[in-house]
């Protein structure tokens, strides 16, 4: 798993590559934990490049989510979600929790 | 049926992924099944590292991954704490975000993912897991 962190006026755009398990998924979380350490609520996720993502990773998702909309300060999006993980995310029942675009530049214009 | 052994650790979590794939493509399962079999074996050997085998070092655990008729049959055995998928509650997935449980979505998705799940607990030989999906 590789993760790169761009910072936009309105928004950290975290690209997560590779495969998030239960081994790569606190690498993960510390990700978006320090985005929203500097104070940065606004997240898209950048997936263009995962091939794979396990419960571990849907509950580093999970706990950001929550975190970035109290008190309505921001939200997590995905962007770019590859078919199978989407299917994934759909069986957990996460996808009505996260909005999604298909592309960075939509994604990062609606913050 | 052989078995493989392998360290109760989550690094060798792509390696139980890539036996598992090994053997749904050599037997011609479809992109999105074989991608489901190794999420329902990632979260299951999840489940014996963190749950069964929590606090213990060295621990290991037998994976086996076979045909047998028309379903893809994986075992895993291991020594650990009894952890019973069966009786572990669903997730509420109407719940909003903030009721919205962390766990059990392994548990859960495995259950949705493979078309049988079993699981016994004998003091003897250990905790038996297993998945079955069939093909098409």
């Amino acid at each position: 798993m590789e993760i790169t962190t761009q910072e936009f006026k309105h928004c950290d755009l975290i690209k997560v590559k590779g495969r998030v398990d239960s081994a790569t998924a606190p690498e993960f979380s510390k990700a978006l934990e320090k985005s929203n350490d500097n104070s940065h609520f606004n997240i898209a996720v950048d997936m263009v490049e995962l091939e794979y993502m396990s419960s571990a990773g849907f509950r580093a998702l999970l706990a950001t989510q929550r975190n970035c909309k109290r008190y309505n300060r921001g939200e997590l999006v995905l962007v770019n979600v590859p078919v199978r993980i989407k299917e994934a995310l759909e069986l957990a029942g996460f996808t009505e929790l996260f909005k999604t675009f298909d592309d960075t530049i939509t994604a990062v214009g609606s913050f | 049926m052989p078995s493989v052994t392998f360290p109760a650790r989550f690094d060798f979590l792509d390696e139980i992924r890539e036996f598992v794939a090994d053997v749904a493509r050599a037997n011609s399962f479809t992109d999105k099944d074989i991608y489901s079999l190794q999420l329902a074996a990632d979260e299951a050997a999840s489940n014996i590292i963190e749950h069964a085998y929590e606090g213990v070092t060295n621990a290991t655990f037998d994976v086996t991954c076979a045909m047998q008729s028309d379903a893809l049959v994986i075992t895993m055995r291991d020594t650990g704490k009894p952890f019973d998928v069966s009786k572990v509650k669903q997730p509420d997935l109407k719940a909003d975000l903030s009721e919205r449980q962390i766990g059990g979505l392994g548990v859960y998705l495995i259950r949705k993912l493979m078309d049988e799940v079993h699981y016994e607990s004998n003091s003897r030989t250990g905790n038996l897991l297993t998945m079955i999906k069939r093909k098409g």
